[in-house]
């Protein structure tokens, strides 16, 4: 081995080697110069599809900018993807949907480009909730679109809808239940906080959190599957084999009226609401085009085009949309929503993940 | 047919292209891992270089030991399951007429095809209530109502012992198919039974091969980390299931690596011990 170490590869042919590898990296940029386009990353799937083929195709008939698409995975793999590729000066996509925990992990690395509110003047549409902002008042992000968490049931095998999320802890459901698998996308110690002790503020000290952690507990019992497959828990509950859980609400309707057995609630302590925001890669060298990208999609307009046909809550206020009463209640609810303690996933998320897994695996 | 040993570096060059596949795909991540196991992890951000234990220490704890016993309890049983299946099975398949063989092959490289994905759901909705093999069952009169198999360590390792047993018979089938059929025919002559003459002399002669399919279904199995989350309750999760979770879903690629990291280790350790005591075994 060490003979043919000694024999090394011409320091032209390594050179070559660079050379070719350096120009087919430079490539894409080169290509992308061309004409004016944007990358945008949404999740993948039934998201894409639907911006694909309702948002996408409108937005460069109106500015003349295209819309190349990227299929984002959930969780923070994107994030991750995002971060090297920043690092590298490389951006997989220049303006991409992003969670809460996720922003404020980005907003840790200054991955987020910061965004001027003078060239995005929908921006005002917005309530004041959704506009993430750096701990210094920059802004880096603007709420995209929001959803709920809510408590589904099996028709067939519940016909009361449930009323409060303490159905969870009834002993009557033991082994009935389906729920996320993470404590940073259930939201469930949020849920036991708002549901047993008066609302999210409960989660301000460790003892707090323990407590909500104890009453997390006797859940156990009661569940039968931890997802973090969505499709996983929706065929279960969609055939009755998992007849109650946590899911997302805008996903339940689309599958009550394709005429599966099952329905949504919003419980009287509050769905949870939870949000993505569009948010721009400091690597992306397409500042002008994202603005104006992030400007029509914060339209009234557009966000009322969103809850018809995506399904979605929209991020501006609710004065300014043209949906009716009835398709406002199909993608949201006038009962005070639970807020996730996103600033928790940040500050303790080593600590909450640990207690969360010891929970569940223990 | 004799060959030289390499005499000049163009001799080696048939080399070059596995080796540098090796180092580049093989190698280089692996370094890196090990790498960032030591790296300093930043709560709610990502990680930054430096050389630190935390991510160890971390991992030593008693949770994590369970986890990780489970993991490789798991994995045991998941090999010797396999073993005890494959070898009477592919010891019968060679017995067989050419034609029959490679109609199992083919179904067996088939189910290879399929991905972990597959098999998870397929495996999940034939242990259902709703749709399950205990609605044949109750239909038969055997059971009086249909009921769910799973979540399960039974699931479990039925999904993961499907997943594997392609993979054993086909390490298995080679050496199966070599085996001088002289040997039985000596020990049925001297008057063994079949099955006698199966574990007295097929499976003694076969030693080597099973104890190196037995480490390849056990490291196999203890990659897998998709089927204990469609099959098994949350105590069925394997060490893999926790690793994905870091690096994924908690972007604490440090701890991550380091679990990583000593799982490769326990593993290795493990293989050593067994090809150790093999040799200690044949020298006695």
């Amino acid at each position: 081995m060490s003979e043919f170490l000694k024999q090394t590869v011409g320091r032209r042919a390594v050179l070559g080697a660079g050379l070719t590898g350096v120009s087919m990296l430079a490539m894409p940029s080169i290509l992308r110069a061309q004409d004016k386009s944007l990358k945008v990353g949404v999740y993948g799937g039934y998201f894409k599809d639907s911006f694909d083929k309702n948002i996408f195709p409108e937005f460069t008939k109106a500015t003349g900018i295209a819309v190349e698409a990227v299929a984002e995975p959930t969780g923070e793999a994107w994030l991750v993807q995002l971060e090297q590729a920043a690092k590298a000066g490389q951006a997989p996509a220049d303006v991409s949907m992003m969670s809460q925990v996720s922003m404020l992990k980005g907003q840790a690395t200054e991955l987020w480009a910061p965004l001027d509110m003078a060239k995005i003047p929908n921006g005002a549409n917005l309530i004041d909730r959704f506009v993430n902002k750096y701990p210094d008042g920059r802004v880096a992000g603007i709420g995209a679109v929001s959803w709920y968490i809510t408590l589904v049931t099996n028709t067939d095998v519940y016909k009361e809808a449930p009323t409060s999320w303490a159905a969870f802890w009834d002993p009557a459901n033991a082994d009935k239940l389906g729920l996320l698998a993470l404590v940073s996308n259930s939201f469930l110690l949020e849920v036991t906080a708002k549901t047993y002790f008066g609302g999210t503020n409960a989660l301000d000290t460790e003892e707090g959190i323990q407590k909500a952690f104890d009453k997390l507990a006797e859940v156990k019992p009661n569940v039968r599957l931890w997802y973090r497959d969505e499709a996983q828990f929706e065929q279960a509950l969609k055939s009755g084999e998992i007849p109650m859980g946590q899911y997302y609400h805008d996903v339940t309707g689309l599958a009550a009226a394709d005429g599966n057995p099952v329905r949504s609630t919003f419980p009287k302590e509050g769905g949870i609401q939870d949000s993505g925001c569009w948010a721009l890669s400091r690597a992306s060298e397409k500042v002008e085009e994202a603005h104006v990208f992030i400007d029509y999609m914060s339209q009234p307009g557009i966000q009322a085009i969103l809850s018809r046909k995506v399904g979605t809550s929209p991020t501006v206020k609710r004065d300014l949309i043209d949906l009716t009463d009835e398709e406002f209640a199909a993608v949201s609810s006038d009962i005070e929503p639970i807020i996730p303690r996103y600033d928790l996933y940040q500050t303790k998320s080593d600590w909450l993940n640990q207690k969360w897994t010891e929970l569940i695996v223990g | 047919m004799r060959r030289e040993a390499p005499q000049r570096f163009g001799d080696y060059a048939p080399l070059f292209f596995p080796a540098t596949m090796l180092i580049v795909f093989f190698v280089i991540p692996f370094a890196t891992m090990i790498a960032v196991s030591f790296f300093q992890r930043q709560q709610g951000g990502f990680y930054v270089p430096a050389f630190e234990f935390s991510n160890y220490q971390r991992f030593l704890s008693l949770f994590f030991a369970n986890v990780l016993g489970f993991s490789l309890m798991l994995a045991v049983a998941v090999a010797i399951c396999c073993v005890l299946l494959a070898v009477p099975f592919t010891y019968l398949l060679t017995r067989m007429a050419r034609k029959v063989q490679i109609v199992w092959l083919v179904a067996l490289l088939s189910v290879l095809s399929l991905s972990e994905v597959i098999i998870g759901f397929a495996w999940s909705t034939l242990f259902s209530r709703t749709a399950g093999i205990t609605n044949l069952l109750v239909m038969a009169g055997i059971m009086s109502e249909a009921k769910a198999l799973l979540p399960s360590f039974g699931a479990v390792l039925t999904g993961m012992v499907y997943q594997a047993f392609p993979y054993t018979v086909l390490v298995l089938y080679p050496a199966l198919v070599r085996l001088d059929p002289t040997l039985t025919e000596a020990a049925r002559t001297l008057g063994a039974s079949p099955i006698k003459a199966f574990f007295t002399v097929v499976v003694p002669a076969l030693r080597n091969t099973i104890t190196a399919t037995l480490i390849m279904v056990f490291i196999f199995a203890l990659g897998s980390y998709l089927l204990p989350q469609l099959l098994g309750r949350p105590q069925h999760w394997t060490l893999s299931v926790l690793i994905t979770d870091q690096a994924i879903y908690q972007s604490n690629m440090p701890f991550a690596a380091a679990m990583a990291v000593f799982l490769v280790l326990v593993t290795l350790g493990l293989v050593g011990l067994t090809i150790l005591a093999g040799r200690k075994g044949e020298a006695a």
